[in-house]
């Protein structure tokens, strides 16, 4: 099973032996990548049947809510903090970076950059909330809170202080260029430290 | 009580040193195991017994006949399975099935009764790692336990960390509660409250304190259950009959099981036993014996961690699971942790809860 783009670009910039946190981690697919390159990985999930999974694949997995939880763990316990698909979904975006940035050395975060075109496109033109493959479900029962884009991100971490380290950029599964991203993603990674 | 046991039991050679500050000579633990052990000793599973369990986890129990409290844990292709692990169950110090307790004879031929001294759940362990000593087990795969099982399985991993390789804890607790405690003091009031009881000088008179044990039962069986699971069971049903009778008689549905629960618990239970393993509960306080600090009691451990609680469990909620968390969290430990949704309450870890059985077989591997 191959990983999600922007899991597989985490899994291949993790550097092996180092202690990894995957906040919101699902089934386990990424830390399971990390524990194979030798990682210390933990997880992080609120839906206790993908806990259950992660368990039953030897995955150390705690079942909790980012929003609340991450306060239980030390300053910098973990080399990694990883955040993917999940920072819109929390209650305040800038306390969950500076959460990660406290109990990871480092941060990955990916997320779906709704400054997309083919968003763009939808409100312009149809005056709807867009529908897309990867912000797949109507505004009324979203999970999605706080829809960021590219061009939103950059400016919150530049006012937060912390520092990009690499970003990466993704149409579809297809990596893409940097050149005018906040048009041309569907989805961005970035890694952070402060 | 005292039923002719077919369990193997174990002396231990050297005299077992109690946190009370006293001493128990020549103490016996009474255990069963099942599936063979690997040449290199290294498949071991201790599993700890609840507070009116014992040692036939998977296995007939001697004296009901009934299966054992685990019999859909453990076994060949189970959860826990022992065509691959060597489960050892150990009856606890204090308890009536074997091991040295109250009913057991003292040095001076009569029963121990009220002169056995007070347990704590870290004597119950140390007598489980003398017991592993005896068979020659360094190390253990796991230790598993549900309850006071998991209290013990806490506190092997914390007072003898090099002992384990994982630790899965399920509906439990690293320190009694006052509203735990308080369940224990109803039981154990009703207990001394019964004539027959004779300050625990019971044992040879033809007369034991059924009654108050059975009333102990009976309340402490209430907080294993959830209140939707008694609703779901019995409602406000009656019981054999059309209409209320206006008298005492069990016209409910729910006071004919409790009745039936209590009875059935003294033909397998010693009294005096039941106060001594509900006080060891009371008495537990990981934090407490290592300087206050949860973490601390964790920091030299190497183990994983797999905690387990249920939704409708009040006895021992998910929040005193998510305080143990917390703490191996922040030792650095490798825990996972999930709560999981079953209607049962407390109990849950005994029945069919599908969720648990992954779980289980997933961490212990």
């Amino acid at each position: 099973m191959s990983l999600r783009p922007d899991l597989a670009v985490i899994a291949d910039h993790v550097r092996p032996s180092t202690r990894a946190l995957d906040i919101g981690c699902g089934d386990g697919a990424l830390m399971a990548a990390l524990v194979a390159k030798g990682c210390d990985a933990r997880g992080m999930e609120i839906d206790p049947e993908l806990v259950e999974r992660c368990v039953a694949r030897g995955l150390s997995v705690v079942q909790g809510d980012a929003d609340r939880d991450l306060a239980d763990y030390p300053d910098k316990a973990f080399d990694y903090a990883i955040l993917s698909q999940t920072l819109q979904t929390a209650a305040r975006p800038d306390r969950m970076l500076d959460e990660l940035l406290r109990v990871g050395r480092q941060a990955f975060v990916s997320f779906p950059n709704f400054a997309h075109w083919r968003m763009r496109a939808a409100l312009a033109l149809g005056g709807r909330m867009p529908v897309t493959r990867h912000l797949p479900v109507s505004w009324y029962e979203t999970q999605n809170i706080h829809h960021v884009t590219v061009a939103d991100f950059r400016d919150l971490i530049a006012a937060m202080g912390v520092k990009c380290e690499r970003a990466w950029f993704f149409s579809g599964n297809r990596a893409i260029g940097p050149a005018a991203a906040n048009l041309r993603a569907e989805h961005a990674v970035f890694e952070l430290s402060r | 009580m005292a039923p002719a046991l077919p369990s193997r039991t174990y002396t231990l050679p050297a005299p077992l040193q109690l946190d009370g500050g006293q001493v128990l000579e020549g103490a016996s633990i009474a255990f069963e195991t099942y599936g063979e052990l690997a040449a290199d000793k290294g498949n071991a599973i201790l599993i700890c017994h609840a507070l009116t369990g014992d040692q036939y986890v998977a296995s007939d129990h001697p004296v009901t006949g009934k299966p054992g409290w685990w019999e859909r844990t453990v076994g060949p292709g189970k959860p826990i399975d022992t065509d691959r692990f060597h489960v050892i169950c150990a009856n606890v110090i204090g308890g009536c099935m074997g091991s040295t307790g109250p009913a057991s004879i003292a040095g001076d031929g009569q029963p121990y009764a009220m002169r056995f001294p007070v347990i704590t759940i870290r004597d119950m362990v140390r007598a489980q790692v003398a017991l592993l000593d005896g068979l020659g087990i360094e190390r253990l795969h796991a230790v598993v336990g549900g309850s006071m099982g998991g209290m013990q399985a806490l506190s092997l991993a914390a007072n003898f960390p090099g002992r384990c390789d994982r630790v899965l804890a399920i509906a439990t607790t690293a320190r009694h509660s006052a509203q735990n405690i308080a369940f224990h003091e109803v039981g154990r009031q009703a207990v001394m409250a019964d004539p027959d009881w004779q300050g625990g000088n019971y044992y040879g008179s033809g007369r034991a304190p059924d009654k108050g044990l059975s009333v102990a039962r009976m309340a402490a069986h209430i907080t294993y259950l959830s209140e939707s699971g008694l609703t779901e069971k019995f409602g406000r049903n009656l019981q054999d009959r059309d209409a209320k009778t206006f008298g005492f008689d069990a016209d409910f549905q729910v006071e004919s099981y409790l009745r039936y629960q209590g009875s059935g618990f003294t033909q397998r239970f010693d009294a005096n036993s039941y106060l001594y393993i509900t006080r060891a509960m009371d008495y537990f306080d990981l934090a407490e014996e290592h300087g206050g600090k949860l973490a601390e009691a964790f920091a030299a451990s190497t183990a994983r961690f797999c905690l387990v609680s249920f939704d409708s469990d009040w006895l021992y909620p998910t929040a005193e699971s998510r305080h143990i968390v917390h703490a191996l969290n922040a030792a650095g430990a490798a825990v996972s942790f999930v709560e999981l949704s079953a209607p049962h309450g407390h109990d849950s870890f005994l029945l069919d809860v599908s969720a648990l059985d992954r779980v289980m077989k997933g961490f212990v591997g």
